[in-house]
C-alpha cells in the first residue's frame, strides 16, 4: 500500500474564502503557443511533494517518493496501461513450473548510473537488505513470501524490543545461478509473482549503495531513464538528466526534469498558470469543478488503482450479520455522493477489484446498487436496532469529513437511523484502534494496490493471514473459504485461472460483505503548453520518461 | 553593562532546559503511535516496527527517553526523525531560508511602519492619518492566509511581478511572501509610532527645545522619535523572536523550505528529537532577541542604566 501524502490538510479551510476572492479570474489560456513539434531534449518541472524518505526503493511506501524513485529505476518488468506485465524491463523471462521455484533470466547491457552492471548479484542483494529488519525498511513485508525471510527478523520479546541479531543476512530462497541468472524459491506458490516484481521494492541496488546507504538516500543511483545529478534537497528537489545508456525501449524524450517540492497544491495550481511549473500530477479538490472547460486538453484525468472503502468491524454484535452488512451498503447512493462530494472524481465502486486491474467484473457487486427497499427489509429480518444511531469513523484532517457525512446523511433518509461522527482522531491513533477491534461502526479506509493483480485487492485486505497486527484486514474478516480460494489462485497454473479464482474469492467476499466498497478513484494532472505526451500510469504516477517538452 | 549581559545569558540555560524537557513532554503527551502512522494502511513487519521502536526509544518512559535525549544532545548529536535523516542537518538547510524571510519582513515594516507612524503622529486627524488608520485596520483584519492567496494571485499569476513560489530566485523570491508576513505587523507598528509621537510631541521636553529655536526637523527627529521608538522596538524585537520561529501559512502558500513547515510536518508525525530539536532553538533566538531589544533601550534612552 502506498500512503498518498497528497492532502493539504493545513490551508484546505481557510482557503475557500480566499478562492471566493479570486475566483472572478478564472482561468485565462491566452499565453504564448507552444510552437513547434515536441523534439527530444528540453527541461521541464514537475510538483512533488516532500517524500518522506531517503530515496532507496525498499523504504519508499508513500506516492511522493515513487514518483522520483520510479523515474531513476526500471524494475524486472514493467507494466501497460491496462496493468499487463511487459517483459521490458531488465528481466528476460521469470518461469516457474510449480509457482514455488522462479528463475528469473536478465538482459544483456543494463547497467547503473555509475556505470556498474545490473546483474543476478544487485537484486538479491537488494532484496536481502530490504528484507533484513535491523535495517528497518518500510516495504520490508514485500519479499516475506520469499523462503527463509523469517530467519532475517531479529527475535522480540514479549514487549516487542529486539533482543539480538537475526538468524541470517540472506534468504535461503535466494540463490544466484550466473551473472545473469538467479533463482527465488517461496514459501508458499504464487502464480502472480511475475507481476509482483515490478514494484518498487523489488528494484536492484548497485555495490556503491552498500558502501554507504545514507549518501545514496539522497543521491541514489539506479538504472532508470534519468539518473540524479545533484542531491536531493528535502523541502526543495532536485533535477535528474536522461541517462544516456539507458538500455530500455522507452528512453527519456527530455534532457532534464526537475522535482519541485511543494507543500500545497493550491500553490501549485497556481505555479502552472503563471507558466513556472509544467506538471501538476495531482488536482485540489476546489479546482476540479468545471477543470476540463477551463484546462480544456491541458486537464489530464485518468483511472487510478485507489480504493475508497469503508470496513465494517465484524467482531461487534451489531455488525456481525452479514445482512446488516448488506443493507446498510445497499442504502448508500455512491454515484449521488461522487458527483456531489467530489465533482464526479471517483467512480462508484461495483467491485472489491478496481477497473485498473485485470479480473474487475463490472457490477460484481450485488449489494453496491442502491436499493432501499431491499435493504429495509434486510434490516428487519436481521433484527437490527434502529433506535441506536450509527457510528462512522474516519481519520481526521484529511478531507473525509464531507463524504462520511453524506453517507450518514443517506442512512438517515433510507434507513431512518441516526448517525454520529466519529473523525477526530488522527492517522496515529486511527489504525492503532482499528488494529485493538475499537471500532464501533463502519470506518474509512483506502487502499492503492502495489502491483496489478487482484490478490493484492483480496489476500492483504481480507484474509486470515493478514490480520492485525501483522496485516491490514481491520474488519477482521475471516473465512476458510474465501482463504482457500485465494489460495487456490496463488497456486494457478495459469494467469487465466487465477483471475478466475481470484473472482471466486471476490464473490464471496461480496456477499458476506465485511466492507461497503465506496469509490474507485480517478487519478487528475494538469499541464503547461510547455509540455505534451503527459501520462498518468497504473499506479498514478506521470511516466515522466514519456514526457515531451515542446520547443 | 557587560555584567548584566553575562547574567541574562546564563539565565537562559536553566530556560532551555525547562522548555526543551516541556516540548519533550508535550510530544509524549501526544496520542496515537507515530510507528504505526509510518506504515499507512499497511501495518509495517512487526520485526521493523520493534527495531524503529528500539532506536527511538519509544518503549522508554519519559524521563528516560529525555535523559537519553539530552545524553545524546551533550555529545552534538541533535538526533534523526524517524527515516534517519539528521535533525541538525534540517536545521541547517531550513534555518537560512527562515532567516532570510524574516530579515525582509522584518526590514519592510520597520522602515514603512515608523515612517507611516511618523508622519500620521505629526499630522494628527489629517489625510495621512486617517489613511494609515484605515489601511492598518483593514490589514489586520484579514486573516493571513487569505492575504496570502490573494497577494499570490493578483500580485503573482495575473501580474507577473512576482514569483509565485519556491527560493530560486534569490532574495527577490522572498519579497512578496515578506511583504505578506509584514503587513500585519506593519500596521502595529505604524500605530504604535503614531501613538507614541503624538504623544511626545506634546511633552514638555519638546515644548523646551521648541522654545530653544531648535529646527522642527531636529526637534522630531533628534528628541521626539528617539523617544518615542522604545514602544516600537519592544515589538519588533518580539516579532523577530516570533518569525525565527517560522511562519507556518507564509512558509506553505509560498512554497519557502522554512523552519515553520519543519515543525508543523514533525509535530504531525510526532517526532520528539526533531520537534525539540527546532523548538527548543526558537525559544534560545526569542530570548536573545528579547535581551536585544533590553540593550537598546539604554542606546534609546540614556536614562536606562543596567549596571
Amino acid at each position: 500500500m502506498k500512503l498518498s501524502k497528497r492532502r493539504s490538510a493545513l490551508v484546505a479551510t481557510g482557503l475557500s474564502a480566499a478562492l471566493l476572492l479570486t475566483a472572478c479570474g478564472g482561468g485565462d489560456d491566452s499565453e504564448s503557443g507552444s510552437g513547434g513539434g515536441g523534439g527530444e531534449g528540453g527541461t521541464f518541472s514537475i510538483y512533488i511533494g516532500e517524500p518522506e524518505n531517503p530515496l532507496i526503493p525498499s523504504n519508499t511506501t508513500e506516492s511522493e517518493g515513487h514518483q522520483v524513485i520510479s523515474s531513476l529505476w526500471t524494475g524486472l518488468v514493467q507494466y501497460a496501461a491496462d496493468g499487463a506485465v511487459e517483459y521490458t524491463g531488465v528481466a528476460e523471462s521469470i518461469e516457474s513450473e510449480d509457482n514455488t521455484t522462479w528463475t528469473v533470466t536478465l538482459k544483456d547491457g543494463w547497467t547503473f548510473h555509475d556505470g556498474t552492471p545490473v546483474n543476478a548479484q544487485s537484486f538479491v542483494n537488494a532484496w536481502n537488505w530490504g528484507a533484513y529488519s535491523p535495517n528497518a525498511q518500510g516495504a520490508s513485508y514485500f519479499f516475506s513470501n520469499i523462503q527463509g525471510y523469517d530467519e532475517l527478523q531479529a527475535p522480540t520479546d514479549a514487549d516487542g524490543n529486539p533482543t539480538g541479531e537475526p538468524a541470517a543476512t540472506e534468504m535461503s530462497g535466494l540463490q544466484v545461478v550466473d551473472d545473469q541468472t538467479f533463482t527465488v524459491t517461496l514459501a508458499s506458490p504464487f502464480a502472480q509473482f511475475p507481476v509482483t516484481v515490478g514494484y518498487n521494492a523489488f528494484y536492484p541496488l548497485p555495490e556503491s549503495f552498500f558502501e554507504d546507504p545514507e549518501a545514496f538516500g539522497t543521491r541514489p543511483v539506479g538504472n532508470g531513464p534519468f539518473q540524479a545529478s545533484e542531491d536531493f534537497v528535502p523541502g526543495q528537489g532536485f533535477t535528474v538528466t536522461r541517462y544516456d545508456d539507458y538500455a530500455g525501449e522507452e528512453a527519456a524524450k527530455a534532457e532534464e526534469v526537475e522535482f519541485r517540492v511543494y507543500a500545497d497544491l493550491n500553490t501549485g495550481l497556481n505555479d502552472v498558470e503563471a507558466g513556472n511549473l509544467d506538471v501538476l500530477p495531482d488536482m485540489p479538490p476546489d479546482a476540479l469543478a468545471g477543470a476540463e472547460d477551463t484546462f480544456g486538453d491541458r486537464f489530464i484525468e485518468a483511472p487510478s488503482s485507489g480504493f475508497t472503502y469503508m470496513a465494517f468491524p465484524t467482531y461487534d454484535p451489531r455488525y456481525s450479520d452479514k445482512r446488516v452488512r448488506q443493507a446498510l451498503s445497499m442504502a448508500v447512493d455512491r454515484q449521488a455522493i461522487s458527483d456531489a462530494i467530489f465533482s464526479g472524481s471517483r467512480t462508484a465502486a461495483d467491485d472489491a477489484i478496481a477497473p485498473v486491474v485485470d479480473g474487475y467484473r463490472e457490477g460484481a457487486c450485488e449489494y453496491c446498487a442502491l436499493d432501499v427497499d431491499r435493504a429495509n427489509q434486510l434490516l428487519d429480518e436481521a433484527g437490527f436496532d434502529r433506535s441506536q444511531p450509527i457510528e462512522l469513523w474516519f481519520n481526521a484532517g484529511a478531507g473525509h469529513d464531507a463524504w462520511v457525512e453524506a453517507v450518514g446523511n443517506q442512512l438517515r433518509e433510507n434507513l431512518g437511523i441516526e448517525y454520529t461522527l466519529r473523525g477526530d482522531l488522527d492517522f496515529s491513533e486511527y489504525l492503532p484502534l482499528q488494529d485493538e477491534k475499537g471500532m464501533t461502526g463502519p470506518f474509512r479506509l483506502g487502499w492503492s494496490m502495489d502491483y496489478p493483480s487482484p490478490q493484492n485487492y483480496l489476500e492483504p485486505l481480507y484474509s486470515t493471514a493478514a490480520l492485525p497486527p501483522a496485516g491490514s484486514n481491520a474488519s477482521f474478516y475471516s473465512n476458510p473459504e474465501f482463504d482457500s480460494l485465494v489460495q487456490q489462485g496463488n497456486g494457478a497454473s495459469d494467469n487465466e485461472q487465477a483471475i478466475e479464482l481470484y473472482q471466486q474469492a471476490d464473490d464471496i467476499l461480496l456477499e458476506d460483505m465485511p466492507i461497503m466498497p465506496m469509490f474507485f478513484d480517478l487519478e487528475q494532472a494538469l499541464r503547461s503548453e510547455n509540455v505534451s505526451d503527459v501520462v498518468i500510469d497504473v499506479f498514478g504516477d506521470i511516466d515522466v520518461a514519456a514526457v515531451t517538452v515542446n520547443s | 553593562m557587560g555584567r548584566y549581559i553575562a547574567r541574562r545569558l546564563l539565565l537562559t540555560i536553566p530556560v532551555l532546559i525547562g522548555a526543551s524537557f516541556l516540548i519533550f513532554a508535550l510530544v509524549y503527551a501526544l496520542p496515537g503511535d507515530p510507528i504505526r502512522a509510518l506504515g499507512g494502511d499497511r501495518p509495517l513487519a512487526p520485526a521493523v516496527v520493534a527495531e524503529l521502536r528500539d532506536e527511538f526509544n519509544l518503549d522508554d518512559p519519559l524521563p528516560v527517553q529525555y535523559v537519553k535525549y539530552l545524553g545524546d544532545l551533550v555529545q552534538g548529536d541533535f538526533g534523526t526523525d524517524f527515516r534517519g535523516r539528521e535533525v541538525i542537518d534540517t536545521i541547517e538547510q531550513r534555518l537560512p531560508v527562515t532567516i532570510r524571510l524574516t530579515i525582509v519582513a522584518i526590514a519592510i515594516e520597520t522602515v514603512i511602519g515608523i515612517i507611516a507612524g511618523l508622519l500620521a503622529g505629526i499630522r494628527r486627524n489629517g489625510f495621512l492619518d486617517n489613511l494609515v488608520l484605515v489601511s492598518s485596520t483593514i490589514v489586520v483584519a484579514i486573516p493571513i492566509l487569505v492575504l496570502a492567496f490573494v497577494a499570490q494571485y493578483v500580485l503573482g499569476v495575473k501580474a507577473g511581478w512576482f514569483p509565485i513560489a519556491g527560493i530560486t530566485e534569490g532574495w527577490y523570491s522572498y519579497l512578496l511572501p515578506g511583504l505578506v508576513l509584514a503587513s500585519g505587523s506593519l500596521a502595529y507598528v505604524a500605530r504604535l509610532t503614531r501613538t507614541s509621537v503624538a504623544e511626545n510631541l506634546r511633552a514638555d521636553y519638546v515644548r523646551t527645545a521648541r522654545a530653544k529655536g531648535l529646527p522642527n526637523r531636529t526637534v522630531i527627529t533628534r528628541h521626539t522619535l528617539r523617544n518615542s521608538l522604545i514602544p516600537v522596538v519592544t515589538f519588533i524585537g518580539a516579532d523577530i523572536g516570533t518569525l525565527m520561529g517560522g511562519a507556518i501559512v507564509t512558509e506553505t502558500v509560498f512554497n519557502l523550505p522554512g523552519i515553520g513547515r519543519a515543525v508543523f510536518d514533525s509535530v504531525q508525525a510526532q517526532e520528539g528529537a526533531v520537534v525539540v530539536g527546532i523548538v527548543t532553538l526558537m525559544v534560545f533566538f526569542f530570548i536573545f532577541f528579547n535581551l536585544v531589544v533590553d540593550v537598546l533601550y539604554a542606546v534609546l534612552d540614556p536614562r536606562i542604566r543596567y549596571d
